[in-house]
C-alpha cells in the first residue's frame, strides 16, 4: 500500500529500482523517504494551521488538523465500504445486474444458515463465558495472597496470537484410536480414564464449542483485568457501609460490586462481543471452517477468495458490519453517559 | 497437482521462502561468474541455444517466476533452467507459494502479476484468462507444443485462443500396495472393480479388529481440505460412467447431480464410507476428513492398510529409506476399471501462463517447452516427480521407478487419458464447493444432499 502511494507520489523523481524496494539499500531508501514523506505532510499541516490566528482561526485550525485524518479514512474506509455494499446487490460474482440474491442466499441456503447459527453460538457464549469467568475469578482472587501471580496464569494467554493459540489447542484436542499411543492431551486424558478417544474437531456440533472454548481461554484474562481494576476502585466506605448493615457475600456482590462495576463490565461485554463477531484466525487455523464450523468472517473469506463469489462474501461482510453497528453504539452511549 | 505443492507441512513454508531466495542468488551469482560453473551442474546440459537467440539480446533480463512448487520440490525444478540461463544470461526469479491459488487472483487484480505462473489447474487458468492480463503463447511456443504434446494443447487453450503450454503431468489413478504384504497373504493384484472390492472383503475379514484395514485415506490438506477425494470420485465417475458421461460432466452439460454421478459417489461410498475397509490405522470413516493426505499412505510400510489410492507423486512421502519399485517396500497398481479391457487413466500437470509478453518471457516459455527442458528435468530430477507432459522424454532418463511407470501409462495407447476433472471446472466448484462437499460428505453428508450442494454452486454463467 505505501508502496504504491509513494510509487505515486515519487514517479520521475527517484529511480525505479529504488521505489521496488527490492534491494536492502531501496529499502531503507523507501523506508527514509516514507518517513521523510509523513514529517513532510506533518509539517505542512502545521504550517497551514498557524497561518491561522484568533478566535475566527481556531475552526480553520481545527479543519486543518482532521483533513488528513478525514481524507485517509473516506480513501482507506469510506469508498471501500460502498464498493463493498454495491458489490453485495451484484449476485454471486458482484458484477451482474442488481438483486437482493446474496441476501436471501444467505437466509435460505443450509450451509450459510448453519455458518449464521454458529456465529449467533459464538457471540452468545463467548462473551457471557469469557466475562463470567473473568468476573469470578476477578472477585476470588481479589486480595488473595498470591494475587499478582494468580492474575498472570490467566492473563497469559492474552499475549498469545489467536493462531498461536489455535495451534496449540489444535494439539490438546489431536485425536488418534483409542488402541494407539495419543499425543492430544485431552484425548489422553480420556484414555488415562478409560474412555474412548473422542474426534473434537470433527463431530458436529462440538467442535464448535471446542472451538468457543479457545477464544474464551484468551479472552478470559482480558476480562479479570479489567473487572478487577474496576473492583480495586470501588471506595472502602461503600463497602464498609454496607457491611455495617449487614449485607453479607453474595448481597454484596449482587448489590454493591455488580452496580459499581456496570460500566467496566458494558465495556467488558462489547469488547468481547465485537472481537467475537469478527472471529476468524481460530476457525481458520482449527478447522479452516470444515466440519460445520464456519462462521460468517471465515465463510466471507471462503466466498470472497475460494470460492469465487465475491458478491456473496461482500454481502457477507457487509452482515458482519450491521451486526457490528448496535453494539459499537451501544458502547459509544454507555460511554457518553460515564462521561 | 496442485497439491504435488501441498504436500509439505506448513513449517516448511518460511524454508522455502529462504531456500528460493538463496537459489536465486546462487544463480545470479552463476552468471556473473561465466558460465564455468554450468558443466559441473545439470547433466553437462550444453543446448543448442539458437531457438532463444533469436529472441535478441537478453543478457541480464530477469523473468519472475510464481508457483505452487515449494520446498523440497522446488530445487530440482530451478536446476532445470539452468541451460536456459547458460544460453541467454536471464536471471529467473522463482518464488513459489502453498497459498498459490488464493495469491494469484489477488497479485493479478492488484496489478502485481508475475511474469510467468505456474497453474496447476486449466480451470484456473480461465479464471485468469478472464481478467485479460494472460498473454496469448507466442508461436515458438505453440510450435513445441504441437511437436512435442500434441494432446495435451486443448487443456491450454481457452475460447480458441492457446495461451499456456503444459509444462508437469502426473498419473492420479494408482493404488499404492505393498508387494510383500500382498506375496505374504497371497493377495493378488484385481485386474477389475469388482475384484478390487472382493480383494478389499477378503482383506477385511481377514483382519476382523480395528487395527487394521484394506483402506487408508486422507483428504486434509490446510485450505484445500478435500481435493483427494474429488479424484477419488473422479476416478470413480471415469470407470462407471465412461469418459463422454466425465467429460460432459466436467463440463456441465449434464447437472453435477446427474444419476450417472449418483451412481459414481454411491460406488465410492462403498470403499471410503464403510468402516470395515476404512481408514486403518487412523479409525473410523470419519478419520479421514482430519488426516493428511501425506500421512494418509504410510500405514502400508507400518503394516496397518494394505492400499492408498493416491497418485504418482505419493512417492516422495514415503519415509527415507523406502523403495519404491516393484520388488521393494512399495510400489502402486493401475485402479482397475470395471472391466479389463478399458484402461481409463485420471492424470494432472501444471501449465506455464505468462502474464508479460518481453522478448526474455518469450524465450523463457519457449524453453519451458522444449525437448531440451523435459530432458534435463528428467535429469535434473531429484525426488521424483518429474515426468513432463513431452512425449518425446527418454523414459530411460528418469531414475524413478514411478515415474517410468507413468510416463509408460501416459504414452500407452491403449490408456483413455482424461484430466483431473476439479481442476477444469471453475475455480468456485473445483477448487471451492467440491472440496468442501466431498469433505462434508466423509463426515456424514449423504449422497444427494452433497451433489444437490456443488450443483447449486456452479456460477450461472
Amino acid at each position: 500500500m505505501t508502496t504504491t502511494v509513494l510509487g505515486g507520489v515519487g514517479a520521475g523523481i527517484i529511480p525505479e529500482p529504488f521505489l521496488r524496494a527490492e534491494s536492502v539499500a531501496g529499502k531503507f531508501f523507501l523506508m527514509f523517504f516514507a518517513i521523510a514523506f509523513f514529517a513532510a505532510v506533518f509539517g505542512l499541516v502545521l504550517f497551514l494551521a498557524s497561518l491561522f490566528k484568533g478566535r475566527s482561526g481556531e475552526k480553520w485550525q481545527g479543519v486543518i488538523f482532521v483533513a488528513p485524518a478525514l481524507v485517509l479514512l473516506s480513501v482507506g474506509l469510506v469508498y471501500p465500504a460502498i464498493l463493498t455494499i454495491i458489490q453485495s446487490l451484484r449476485g454471486r460474482s458482484g458484477e451482474d445486474a442488481f438483486s437482493l440474491s446474496n441476501y436471501s442466499a444467505m437466509f435460505t441456503q443450509p450451509e450459510l444458515l448453519l455458518v449464521l447459527r454458529n456465529t449467533a453460538l459464538w457471540v452468545i457464549l463467548v462473551p457471557l463465558l469469557a466475562t463470567g469467568i473473568g468476573l469470578i475469578y476477578a472477585i476470588l482472587i481479589d486480595r488473595a495472597r498470591g494475587e499478582a501471580f494468580a492474575k498472570a496464569l490467566i492473563f497469559l494467554p492474552m499475549a498469545i496470537s489467536m493462531v498461536g493459540a489455535g495451534i496449540i489447542w489444535k494439539f490438546v484436542y489431536q485425536y488418534k484410536q483409542t488402541s494407539r499411543p495419543q499425543i492430544g492431551l485431552l484425548n489422553a486424558i480420556l484414555k488415562a480414564l478409560g474412555f474412548d478417544t473422542q474426534q473434537f474437531l470433527i463431530n458436529a456440533p462440538l467442535n464448535t464449542f471446542m472451538l468457543i472454548i479457545v477464544m474464551v481461554w484468551i479472552q478470559a484474562g482480558f476480562a479479570m483485568t479489567v473487572l478487577s481494576a474496576a473492583i480495586k476502585s470501588i471506595p472502602d466506605e461503600i463497602i464498609e457501609a454496607a457491611k455495617l448493615d449487614g449485607v453479607q457475600s453474595f448481597k454484596m456482590f449482587r448489590f454493591i460490586t455488580l452496580p459499581s462495576i456496570r460500566a467496566a463490565l458494558v465495556v467488558v461485554v462489547t469488547t468481547i462481543g465485537i472481537g467475537t463477531l469478527k472471529v476468524f484466525d481460530i476457525v481458520r487455523t482449527m478447522t479452516g471452517g470444515q466440519f460445520d464450523t464456519s462462521v460468517v468472517a471465515n465463510e466471507f473469506y471462503s466466498q470472497s477468495f475460494r470460492f469465487n463469489a465475491p458478491g456473496l462474501g461482500a454481502a457477507l461482510a457487509v452482515l458482519l458490519f450491521i451486526l457490528v453497528i448496535p453494539i459499537v453504539g451501544y458502547n459509544i452511549v454507555q460511554m457518553r453517559k460515564e462521561a | 497437482m496442485a497439491l504435488n505443492s501441498r504436500r509439505r507441512f506448513a513449517t516448511l513454508t518460511a524454508v522455502l521462502a529462504v531456500a528460493a531466495l538463496t537459489v536465486t542468488a546462487c544463480g545470479s551469482g552463476d552468471e556473473e561468474g561465466g558460465g564455468d560453473d554450468a558443466g559441473s551442474t545439470g547433466g553437462g546440459g550444453a543446448i543448442d541455444c539458437a531457438p532463444y537467440e533469436a529472441f535478441g539480446e537478453l543478457d541480464g533480463k530477469t523473468v519472475t517466476v510464481y508457483t505452487s512448487i515449494t520446498a523440497p520440490e522446488d530445487e530440482p525444478h530451478i536446476a532445470s533452467y539452468q541451460p536456459f540461463v547458460d544460453c541467454t544470461g536471464v536471471e529467473i526469479k522463482y518464488e513459489g507459494s502453498k497459498e498459490f491459488e488464493a495469491q494469484l487472483p489477488v497479485r493479478v487484480k492488484g496489478g502485481n502479476a508475475p511474469d510467468i505462473a505456474y497453474l496447476p489447474q486449466p480451470g484456473l487458468l480461465k479464471t485468469m484468462v478472464e481478467t485479460g492480463q494472460v498473454k496469448p503463447a507466442p508461436p515458438e511456443v505453440a510450435a513445441n507444443v504441437d511437436k512435442y504434446m500434441p494432446d495435451s494443447k486443448a487443456w491450454g487453450t481457452v475460447d480458441g485462443t492457446f495461451y499456456a503450454a503444459p509444462l508437469g503431468a502426473n498419473v492420479k489413478s494408482f493404488v499404492w500396495y505393498s508387494p510383500s504384504a500382498f506375496a505374504e497373504k497371497g493377495y493378488q493384484i484385481p485386474k477389475t472393480w469388482d475384484e478390487l472390492l472382493a480383494l478389499s472383503d477378503k482383506i477385511a475379514s481377514d483382519n476382523p479388529g480395528d487395527e487394521v484395514k484394506p483402506w487408508c485415506a486422507g483428504i486434509e490438506s490446510g485450505d484445500a481440505t478435500g481435493w483427494s477425494a474429488t479424484d477419488w470420485m473422479e476416478d470413480i465417475i471415469l470407470r462407471t460412467a465412461g469418459p463422454e458421461t466425465y467429460d460432459k460432466w466436467v463440463a456441465h452439460e449434464i447437472p453435477f447431480n446427474d444419476p450417472a454421478i449418483q451412481t459414481a459417489i454411491a460406488e465410492a461410498g462403498k470403499i471410503l464410507k464403510n468402516d470395515k475397509y476404512v481408514n486403518g490405522g487412523f479409525g473410523d470413516v470419519k478419520t479421514i476428513a482430519s488426516t493428511p493426505f501425506q500421512e494418509a499412505g504410510l500405514g502400508i510400510t507400518e503394516g496397518t492398510c494394505y492400499m492408498h489410492r493416491q497418485a504418482s507423486f505419493y512417492a516422495a512421502n514415503f519415509p527415507e529409506g523406502t523403495t519404491v519399485a516393484e520388488d521393494g517396500d512399495v510400489w502402486a497398481f493401475y485402479l482397475p476399471s470395471t472391466s479389463a479391457d478399458t484402461r481409463p487413466v485420471l492424470v494432472g500437470g501444471e501449465f506455464t501462463a505468462a502474464f508479460a509478453d518481453r522478448p526474455e518471457v518469450k524465450a523463457f516459455q519457449t524453453y519451458l517447452a522444449s525437448l531440451e527442458w523435459a530432458t534435463e528435468r528428467a535429469k535434473t530430477c531429484g525426488l521424483g516427480g518429474c515426468v513432463t507432459a513431452n512425449k518425446d522424454v527418454d523414459p530411460n532418463l528418469l531414475e524413478n521407478a514411478i515415474d517410468k511407470l507413468s510416463a509408460e501409462i501416459l504414452t500407452d495407447e491403449a490408456a483413455t487419458l482424461r484430466f483431473d476433472g476439479s481442476d477444469l471446472m471453475p475455480g468456485a466448484v473445483g477448487s471451492g464447493t467440491f472440496w468442501k462437499g466431498m469433505t462434508d460428505w466423509i463426515i456424514g453428508k449423504d449422497d444427494k444432499a452433497t451433489l444437490d450442494f456443488i450443483e447449486q454452486s456452479w456460477p450461472a454463467s
